[in-house]
C-alpha cells in the first residue's frame, strides 16, 4: 500500500508538472494569428490611439494586443525584456531623447530607414527636423516621432492683471514680475517650475540655451560650468527660492509643479507645452479660465526654448513580427491620426498638420502663437545627449538643486562640471 | 493538461496492478522511489530554489566581476574584484546607502518591537471589543505599501498636506517632512512603523498566548509588582519570540524598496536622502544600466543581511539554552 501510493503520488505529480509547462508554453505563437503587441506610456496620445485601434484591426485583419504604463514602468519593463532578447513586444513607444541612443547602441531598435522611405503617401518628408534627428542613429531612422513638445510661459492672467505687469518678454521682466506678485499675495507664489534633480533638467535647459549655454560645448566637453551656464542656473534656481512656493520639495517633478499651478498657488510656471490640458481643463485645474500662455521670455542671448519629439514609436529589433509592426505605426502615424490626436492637445512632428488650420483649432490663441514661434528658435534637445541619460541628468542638475535650497551656484556648477567631463569621457571609452 | 492527467492515472493503476502479480521493472522503480523518497519528495522545492534562487544569485555573482553594462546581452570583460574595489571605495553613494539602511533599519526596527510588546501585552488578556481593536490595528499591514507611501506622500504634502494644517492650527510652522533634506528619511521610518507594527504585534501575541500563566502568579503572589513581572517574568520567556519578530521584520526592513520609491522616487531624493543599498542597486542598474556595478553592490548587501541573520541566530541559540 505504501509503496503503491509513493508510485501514485509522483505520476501525479509529474503529470502536473507536464500538463503545466503544456499550459505554460501554450499562446506563444501570437503571429500566426497576426497580433501585433504593442507597448505604450500612459498619455492622452494612447487614450486616442487605444479608441482608435478597431478602426486598425477592421481594416489590417490584424490583432492588437496593447500593454500600457507608466512612464518608469514602461522603462523598467523594456529594460527587463529587451535585455533578454524577448520578442514579446513589437511595437515600443520610447523616449527618443532619453532612451534612444542607449536602445540604438545596445541593438534593441530596429533599421526602419528602408520603412519610412517606401511610402509616398505616408510620407516622411512631412516629419520636421528636429524630431526626424533624434529618432535617427547612425544615419539610420529607428524610431518614428508621435508626440512633440517646447517649454512654454504658463501664467495666471487675473494675477498679473491684478499687480499690473505684462506678460514678461524678457528673463528680468519675469523675475519682476515674479517679485512683484509674489511680494503683494502672500500664499501665491510668484513663479513654481520643476524642482527635482533629475526631473528639472529638461525645464532648466531651455533657460541654459537662453542665456547662451549649453550642455556640452562644439567639441563635446562639459560646458555646465560656462559663465552661461554659472548665470542660468543662478537664475533658475534664483527664482524658485526668492519668489517659489514655502517650504518647496526639491522633489518635483510635472505633477507636483504643475499641482501648484493649477491650485493657484503660483503666478508663472515653465512647463512643455503638451501639458497645457492639466491647466485649462476645469476638471484637473482650479484656475482653468484664468491661464495664459507665452513663449519663453528672452535671455541674453534671446529666448531659446526646447523643442524636442519627448515620444517616438520603434519595432522591437528582436520581434518576429516586424513587417506588421511597421503597419501598426504607419497606421497610428498616418496624417489622419497625426490630426486627430493634435486636435485632442498633442502637439504632433508633421508639418502638415501644423500648416493646416484644423491643426491648431482646439488650442488657445495664445498658445498656438507660443508653439509656432517656440517651434522657429527651438533647440533640438532638452537634456545632456549622451548614452546614459539617467546619470548625466543627475549630475547637471545637481546645481538647480544647490541653488534652490541656498546654496552657490557657481561652486555647484564647477563641481558638476568636473563630473559630468568625468562622466563624458567614460562614455567615450 | 487534462488528457495528460487521465493517461498518466491509468498507467499509474497497471503499475499498482502489476505489482501485486510480477516483480518488473515498475516494481523496480517503485523500490527505488521508495528508497529515495525524502530525496523524491524535495525534489520539487529543491529545483525550484536551484531555479529561482541559487542561479540568480550565482548569475549576479559572475556579473559582479566582470564590467557589463548598456546590455547584459553585450559583450563584458571579466575584471575580477574591480567592482568591488569602485564600490567599497565609493563615499559618495555607497557609504552613505549603507548608513541609512542601517539606521533606518535599526531605528525602525527598536521602536516596532517597543511599541509592538507594548500593543500586544494590551491586547493579552481579553476585553470587550477585543475583536474589533485587533482587526483595526492590523489594518496597516493589508495595506499596499506603494499605496501607503502615496497616502502618506499625501498627507506630509509641505504646502497641502494635512499634517501641515493640523500643526498650523496649533501654531507651528510647516514642517518639510518627506521633501526636507533631514527629515525625509525620518519620515519614511515612521511611515515603516506605521505600517509594520502590527506584524511585530501579531507574533509577538501568539508567543504572549502560549506562556504558561503559571510563573506570573506565582510572581503576582510574591508581591512582584507589574514592571518586576515583565522585565523579570515575561520578557525573559518571551525572548525567543522577540528574537523571531526582530529576525523576520530585520530581513524586511533592510530590504525595504517601495515605500521609499513611492515617496522619493528614483535615486531617493535630489540628495539621496533615503537612498538605501536596495534603492542605490536599482537606479545603477535600471537607470544607469551599469550590471556589474549594481550586481557587486547587491553581493555586498547580500552578505550584509546573511552577516546580521547570522549574529541574530546566535543569540538566539544562546537564549534558548
Amino acid at each position: 500500500m505504501k509503496r503503491r501510493s509513493i508510485v501514485k503520488y509522483a505520476a501525479v505529480a509529474a503529470a502536473l508538472s507536464l500538463g503545466l509547462t503544456a499550459c505554460g508554453g501554450g499562446g506563444g505563437d501570437a503571429k500566426a494569428a497576426g497580433t501585433v503587441r504593442v507597448t505604450l506610456a500612459n498619455h492622452v496620445w494612447t487614450e486616442g490611439i487605444k479608441a482608435a485601434i478597431p478602426e486598425f484591426e477592421k481594416a489590417s485583419g490584424l490583432k492588437v494586443e496593447l500593454t500600457q504604463l507608466g512612464e518608469d514602468q514602461l522603462s523598467d519593463q523594456y529594460n527587463v525584456k529587451l535585455n533578454a532578447g524577448s520578442d514579446e513586444i513589437d511595437v515600443m513607444m520610447y523616449r527618443p531623447l532619453q532612451e534612444g541612443k542607449a536602445f540604438a547602441k545596445n541593438g534593441y531598435l530596429a533599421d526602419l530607414t528602408s520603412k519610412v522611405s517606401s511610402d509616398a503617401n505616408w510620407d516622411w518628408k512631412d516629419y520636421q527636423e528636429g524630431p526626424v534627428k533624434a529618432t535617427t542613429v547612425d544615419g539610420k531612422v529607428v524610431g518614428v516621432p508621435i508626440i512633440t513638445e517646447r517649454e512654454v510661459l504658463y501664467y495666471r492672467k487675473d494675477l498679473l492683471q491684478a499687480a499690473g505687469v505684462q506678460v514678461p518678454k524678457t528673463m528680468d521682466e519675469l523675475e519682476a514680475a515674479a517679485k512683484k506678485i509674489a511680494a503683494s499675495n502672500p500664499d501665491t507664489a510668484g513663479f513654481v517650475a520643476r524642482t527635482g534633480k533629475s526631473a528639472a533638467v529638461t525645464q532648466f535647459s531651455s533657460f541654459l540655451y537662453s542665456f547662451g549655454g549649453d550642455f556640452t560645448d562644439a567639441s563635446g566637453k562639459s560646458a555646465v560650468g560656462s559663465d552661461a551656464a554659472k548665470k542660468a542656473y543662478s537664475f533658475y534656481g534664483g527664482l524658485i527660492k526668492n519668489y517659489g512656493p514655502k517650504n518647496v520639495s526639491t522633489d518635483m517633478s510635472w505633477p507636483e509643479a504643475m499641482a501648484i499651478f493649477t491650485q493657484g498657488k503660483a503666478a508663472f510656471y515653465t512647463e512643455a507645452d503638451s501639458l497645457y490640458k492639466n491647466a485649462t481643463d476645469p476638471a484637473k485645474s482650479k484656475v482653468a479660465d484664468k491661464v495664459g500662455f507665452a513663449q519663453l521670455p528672452a535671455g541674453p542671448a534671446g529666448s531659446k526654448p526646447y523643442n524636442i519629439p519627448s515620444w517616438g514609436l520603434a519595432v522591437n529589433q528582436a520581434s518576429s513580427n516586424q513587417d506588421n509592426a511597421w503597419k501598426f505605426i504607419q497606421w497610428a502615424t498616418s496624417k489622419e491620426r497625426t490630426l486627430a490626436a493634435q486636435k485632442a492637445g498633442v502637439p504632433g512632428p508633421r508639418a502638415s498638420v501644423w500648416a493646416d488650420p484644423a491643426g491648431t483649432s482646439t488650442y488657445p490663441k495664445d498658445l498656438a502663437e507660443a508653439i509656432a514661434a517656440s517651434a522657429k528658435a527651438g533647440v533640438g534637445h532638452d537634456r545632456p545627449e549622451v548614452v546614459t541619460v539617467g546619470k548625466a541628468r543627475e549630475i547637471v542638475g545637481a546645481p538647480i538643486v544647490a541653488t534652490i535650497t541656498g546654496g552657490d551656484a557657481s561652486a555647484a556648477a564647477d563641481t558638476a562640471n568636473d563630473a559630468f567631463q568625468k562622466f563624458l569621457d567614460s562614455e567615450k571609452k | 493538461m487534462s488528457v495528460l492527467n487521465t493517461s498518466r492515472g491509468d498507467t499509474t493503476r497497471g503499475a499498482g496492478r502489476s505489482a501485486a502479480r510480477t516483480p518488473g521493472p515498475r516494481e523496480n522503480f517503485s523500490a527505488w522511489a521508495n528508497r529515495h523518497r525524502k530525496w523524491l519528495f524535495a525534489a520539487p522545492a529543491m529545483i525550484f530554489v536551484g531555479v529561482l534562487i541559487i542561479f540568480p544569485l550565482a548569475w549576479t555573482l559572475y556579473l559582479s566581476l566582470t564590467d557589463s553594462q548598456g546590455s547584459v546581452r553585450a559583450a563584458s570583460e571579466f575584471i575580477g574584484l574591480e567592482n568591488y574595489v569602485t564600490v567599497l571605495s565609493d563615499v559618495e553613494r555607497f557609504w552613505p546607502a549603507v548608513g541609512r539602511t542601517l539606521s533606518f533599519t535599526g531605528v525602525a526596527l527598536v521602536c516596532e518591537v517597543v511599541l509592538g510588546m507594548g500593543i500586544a501585552l494590551l491586547l493579552w488578556r481579553p476585553f470587550r471589543g477585543e475583536k474589533w481593536v485587533r482587526v483595526a490595528i492590523l489594518l496597516p499591514l493589508v495595506a499596499t505599501p506603494v499605496a501607503v507611501g502615496m497616502m502618506w506622500r499625501l498627507i506630509f504634502d509641505p504646502n497641502i498636506g494635512f499634517v501641515n494644517q493640523l500643526l498650523g492650527m496649533i501654531g507651528i510652522p510647516p514642517q518639510p517632512w518627506l521633501s526636507g533634506q533631514d527629515t525625509a528619511l525620518g519620515t519614511t521610518i515612521f511611515m515603516d512603523i506605521w505600517q509594520w507594527t502590527p506584524m511585530v504585534v501579531l507574533i509577538l501575541l501568539a508567543g504572549l498566548t502560549s506562556l504558561s500563566e503559571e510563573p506570573d502568579e506565582a510572581a503576582r503572589m510574591d508581591g512582584a509588582n507589574a514592571a518586576q513581572r515583565f522585565f523579570f517574568i515575561t520578557l525573559p520567556l518571551m525572548m525567543p519570540t522577540v528574537i523571531v519578530a526582530i529576525l523576520l521584520r530585520g530581513i524586511d526592513a533592510l530590504k525595504t524598496f517601495d515605500i521609499l520609491y513611492a515617496t522619493k522616487g528614483k535615486g531617493g531624493g535630489s540628495f539621496h536622502e533615503v537612498e538605501t543599498l536596495n534603492v542605490y542597486a536599482y537606479g545603477l542598474s535600471f537607470d544607469y544600466n551599469q550590471y556589474g556595478l549594481s550586481s557587486a553592490v547587491l553581493i555586498l548587501f547580500f552578505m550584509i543581511i546573511i552577516g546580521t541573520m547570522w549574529l541574530l541566530t546566535m543569540r538566539k541559540k544562546a537564549v534558548s539554552k
